[in-house]
């Protein structure tokens, strides 16, 4: 791989992951979402891959396959699921509007190229450079969490989080060690079941999965 | 070579330029709703419909509402005017049109903006409360493109160190990895946003509706009749096609005359014409499956758009 296919392959990617992250405020169908949460794990994998042919790192690109394979097929499967149950699966009133939201996340990607400067600086090659993506879309999955009111959109919240995280390792270690990563996906992985559970006893119990029922007494 | 040949050769590109998007523009209207109809299992009326409307158009009676001020007859004559000066200077056909170096993207912006904002006055000026709601709507649509286009500029503009569009092409041709680069396909993916918006296609408007609540640019020039609607129409056209034609040319400006020689024009001619209508069909397909969004979840898309733009000029500081 050349250096210049290299540096546009990450960069696409990196940029793909950030993207993702906003399009999730961007749109309000809990489908939809989980779709794009789909394609950025994908994203995600392109960069572990990326990084890994060119260090030349098989244990790198085994890391990328298995992204791929957790962030991009069985997460959002587990998610669908609970997505198809719910008849009203959209994210109709969060908390703040979709388009303040949308100059939110302009002002949190600001903020992220801002705060890592000094961390850009200090490592300035390909990958290094595109650190504040990783950030920003750290940062935008904090927002839905605090913003979004359906279970599901703060799985998803939580989820863009720890994509952010991933990405931010990926860059600036070229990748953790394999153990450390696969520790993590099992993390996020129980996660997310532990919330599919929460979320159908939580359907069973209250009968939607709107977090603001659950701010009053139900018999 | 001497600076007559120069001023020949940009003075004839841009005379071509105009012709080629003044009647391009009508058939690239007739091929998108012939490829809509087809896709929505009619015949659909030939793509050259367009153009014989116009012509029954201007051989119609000129009528004019007796209220109306010398704005309404003014417009449409504004509105093609600017739209074939933006044409003439524009890096179409080739990169060294006349005027080039006038040719800078705000400039060709606000050409168009002020065929707009007229168009918008002579809504208003018959009077009638269609003609008003329209302009309103109309108004607030491009009010809100506005921030999302000059920040699309700015991302644009990064790569190339300029704003003058020719020199963008020619420095996209220089170096093709820029039209990869995350800085201009974010830009690129917002301009295209607002150019859907700005020319009335859907998800924004429906240019083939008549029921006049949902309709925005219809209601516009509701009062025009005859030879004036044919200007308008023609006005329009020729504004889609322009804003697509440099769409194309900075997504992939391959084939664009660089040399001066016939030869070289004739070529960027063809595939200028070949990128835009494999562009209109994509987008007429794609409309196929899209409904009309509420308009007061017009803002929503739009503020998508700008952050796009604003995620371009981003990743455009950061990858530089």
């Amino acid at each position: 791989m050349t250096s210049s296919v290299y540096a546009s392959t990450l960069g696409l990617s990196a940029a793909l992951v950030l993207l993702c992250a906003v399009v999730t405020l961007w749109r309000r169908s809990l489908g939809a979402i989980v779709k794009v949460l789909a394609v950025q794990g994908a994203a995600l994998a392109c960069v572990a891959l990326a990084i890994g042919f060119h260090e030349h790192d098989v244990g790198l690109e085994v890391i990328a396959v298995l992204v791929l394979g957790a962030k991009g097929v069985v997460v959002p499967t587990l998610i669908t699921r609970v997505v198809r149950h719910d008849p009203t699966s959209r994210e109709s009133q969060p908390l703040v509007n979709v388009p303040a939201s949308l100059v939110a996340a302009g002002a949190l990607v600001f903020l992220s190229f801002a705060a890592t400067r000094s961390v850009t600086a200090l490592e300035p090659t390909t990958a290094g450079r595109l650190i504040p993506f990783g950030v920003a879309a750290m940062l935008v999955g904090f927002f839905a969490l605090a913003t979004r009111r359906k279970a599901v959109s703060q799985i998803v919240g939580l989820l863009l989080v720890d994509n952010g995280v991933a990405l931010v390792a990926f860059l600036a270690t070229a990748g953790v060690p394999v153990i450390v990563e696969l520790g993590a996906s099992l993390d996020v992985l129980l996660a997310v079941v532990v919330l599919r559970v929460l979320a159908t006893q939580m359907r069973a119990h209250v009968g939607s999965l709107d977090l603001d029922q659950l701010a009053e007494l139900h018999d | 070579m001497t600076a007559d040949t120069h001023v020949a050769w940009g003075a004839s590109t841009s005379v071509l330029q105009v012709a080629a998007i003044a009647l391009g523009g009508l058939v690239l209207v007739g091929l998108m709703r012939r490829v809509r109809a087809r896709l929505e299992g009619r015949v659909g009326p030939p793509i050259l419909q367009p153009l014989l409307d116009v012509r029954k158009l201007f051989r119609k009676e000129r009528l004019r509402p007796d209220q109306a001020s010398w704005i309404f007859p003014f417009a449409p004559v504004v509105l093609i005017a600017t739209v074939a000066v933006a044409a003439g200077i524009a890096p179409l056909i080739t990169v060294r049109p006349a005027l080039g170096t006038g040719a800078d993207l705000f400039v060709l912006v606000y050409l168009l903006l002020s065929g707009s904002t007229l168009l918008a006055l002579a809504g208003m000026d018959a009077g009638t409360a269609f003609g008003g709601m329209g302009s309103s709507r109309a108004v607030t649509i491009g009010a809100l493109a506005e921030p999302a286009l000059l920040v699309t500029i700015l991302a644009l503009s990064m790569s190339a160190h300029s704003s003058n569009l020719p020199e963008i092409v020619r420095s996209t041709l220089a170096a093709p990895g820029t039209v990869v680069s995350p800085a201009r396909l974010f830009a690129l993916a917002s301009l295209l946003v607002v150019i859907v918006a700005e020319s009335g296609r859907l998800p924004v408007d429906n240019p083939s509706t008549h029921l006049e609540l949902t309709m925005i640019h219809e209601a516009m020039i509701l009062e025009y009749a005859g030879p004036d609607l044919a200007l308008v129409t023609v006005g329009e056209a020729m504004r889609m096609a322009l804003l697509l034609c440099v769409f194309v040319n900075l997504l992939a400006p391959w084939g664009i005359a660089t040399s001066m020689t016939p030869l070289a024009a004739l070529v960027g001619l063809v595939s200028l014409g070949a990128k835009v209508a494999l562009v209109g069909v994509v987008m007429a397909g794609a409309e196929v499956f899209m409904a009309k969004l509420r308009l007061f979840r017009l803002p929503e898309l739009l503020a998508g758009a700008f952050v796009l733009a604003l995620l371009g000029v981003v990743s455009g500081t950061v990858l530089s």
